[in-house]
């Protein structure tokens, strides 16, 4: 069976019904190896001590927050372009699950700040940039939230995630030039020494964690969006009778 | 072609005229907007010279938020929005006539009432001149991104509040190279890199913004 018949809503539902389990079995396994390693095991670091062991739970939470955001402006352009029903259902349940890892982020971010740089906040550009993706990613929320008519919404919330797209580099950039411009250099998250092997393995494990809890999460979603969409057809009454 | 441009634009620039009281509100909000920083903040000239182009500046991109949400709403409430969907000049030409509009009777007031905001703050002549030049540059990228929030949320009952949320983390680009450009005035420096910068964001989105912005109108009235 070739692999497009899951953009049909009933075949996603089942399908995504079976995998959700998976993902949340692989999400507490490797979530749980990737806490040990980086807690226990990875040694300690000599300039920052223990409070460095947040950048297993920080880094991990950032790079999602970013990636987060592009595969959702391209769910919601393939859905937008191809009037695909399932892509542009993708691009809505990803979204708040984007803006929690922001938040994450933001948060890790400042408890590592506050023992390191003696506080919770600086303007530095990486911290402004990703406060204004968390920025990004409430508007589009609120967008798609804001408007009843369901096509309407994925397709203007797709609209604004693609301008969005589009500028996040234009905004990053002129983080970095404003920053670089008004405060010199402050200290770099970047100037980490070289890691040892089992950071890395920590930070590995807790990537294919929060990848494994994004497709969770964005699965459960995405079939409730489904049963709501489709409450009309067939399937879903024999569902909701219990004959499916 | 350029018929269809300057039709549109006046007759938006007509009807602003009309309602000459409702298109100056975004001024009057920004001069009380900008005049209560000092009395926040005290009256110190220093403190005043430092913050001034970012006051002004932030003031400004609020003042065009609050009339860009107008752009687009009283010609959806009685229709001639959807006739100028289906009209036979693109719709390309009539958003890019209605942001020319909207720029000249909203965005170029608070051009023209930037120098007496720098004199309030205490700035210098170039510092002022600077602060203008770079709003003239400025505001009409306000006026472009302003209309694809409009577009996204016409009709809505908080589409107001929305515009803000969706807009503003937008003109982040803007607010730092024009404030920017004064205060590198200010250190003795050139402004040239940040008003070249904020041309180039201008031309970018001059030719991008009306594109997202039409189609932003053919979702809200699909």
């Amino acid at each position: 069976m070739p692999l497009t018949t899951y953009a049909a809503p009933s075949r996603f539902y089942a399908l995504a019904g079976k995998l959700i389990p998976w993902c949340w079995a692989v999400t507490l396994l490797t979530a749980l190896a990737g806490l040990y390693i980086g807690f226990a095991i990875a040694p300690t670091d000599f300039q920052q001590g223990q409070a460095y062991r947040i950048i297993f739970i920080h880094v991990p939470a950032a790079w999602m927050s970013m990636l987060i955001y592009l595969v959702m402006a391209f769910w919601a352009a393939w859905g937008w372009m191809l009037n695909a029903r399932m892509a542009a259902i993708y691009a809505r349940a990803l979204a708040p699950t984007g803006a929690m890892f922001t938040v994450m982020a933001l948060w890790t971010g400042a408890l590592w700040g506050k023992p390191t740089w003696g506080t919770w906040w600086v303007w530095d550009a990486r911290l402004t940039s990703e406060f204004i993706l968390l920025l990004m990613y409430l508007g589009y929320i609120a967008l798609v939230e804001a408007i009843d008519d369901p096509k309407r919404a994925v397709n203007a919330g797709a609209l604004l995630a693609i301008v969005g797209a589009v500028n996040v580099p234009v905004i990053y950039f002129s983080v970095r030039w404003w920053n670089t411009l008004h405060q010199g250099s402050t200290i770099s998250a970047t100037a980490a020494p070289k890691m040892v092997a089992t950071m890395l393995t920590a930070m590995l494990l807790m990537t294919i964690a929060f990848w494994a809890y994004s497709f969770a999460t964005a699965f459960t979603r995405a079939r409730a969006m489904v049963l709501e969409q489709e409450s009309d057809n067939a399937w879903v009454q024999d569902l909701a009778d219990g004959r499916a | 072609m350029m018929s269809t441009l300057w039709a549109v634009a006046r007759r938006d620039l007509l009807l602003a005229r009309r309602r000459r009281v409702e298109a100056l509100l975004p001024l009057g909000f920004f001069i009380i907007a900008a005049g209560l920083f000092p009395i926040g903040v005290g009256p110190e000239p220093q403190t005043l010279r430092q913050i001034g182009p970012g006051v002004a500046w932030v003031c400004a991109l609020l003042a065009a938020m609050l009339s860009v949400t107008q752009m687009f709403a009283s010609d959806h409430q009685d229709g001639s929005l959807e006739q100028m969907l289906i009209a036979a000049p693109p719709l390309l030409l009539i958003v890019a006539a209605k942001v020319l509009a909207q720029w000249l009777s909203a965005g170029l007031p608070l051009v023209l009432v930037s120098p007496l905001i720098g004199l309030l703050f205490d700035m210098g002549g170039s510092a002022i001149a600077i602060l203008a030049l770079g709003l003239l540059l400025g505001t009409p990228i306000l006026s472009l991104l302003g209309a694809v929030g409009a577009a996204l949320t016409l009709g809505l009952r908080s589409g107001a509040a929305l515009v803000f949320l969706l807009v503003l983390p937008l003109t982040v680009p803007v607010l730092i190279f024009g404030a920017g450009a004064v205060a590198a005035v200010e250190a003795g420096q050139s402004p040239q890199a940040h008003l070249s910068l904020l041309g180039a964001l201008l031309i970018l989105s001059a030719l991008l913004a009306p594109l997202a912005t039409a189609a932003a109108l053919r979702i809200s009235l699909d």
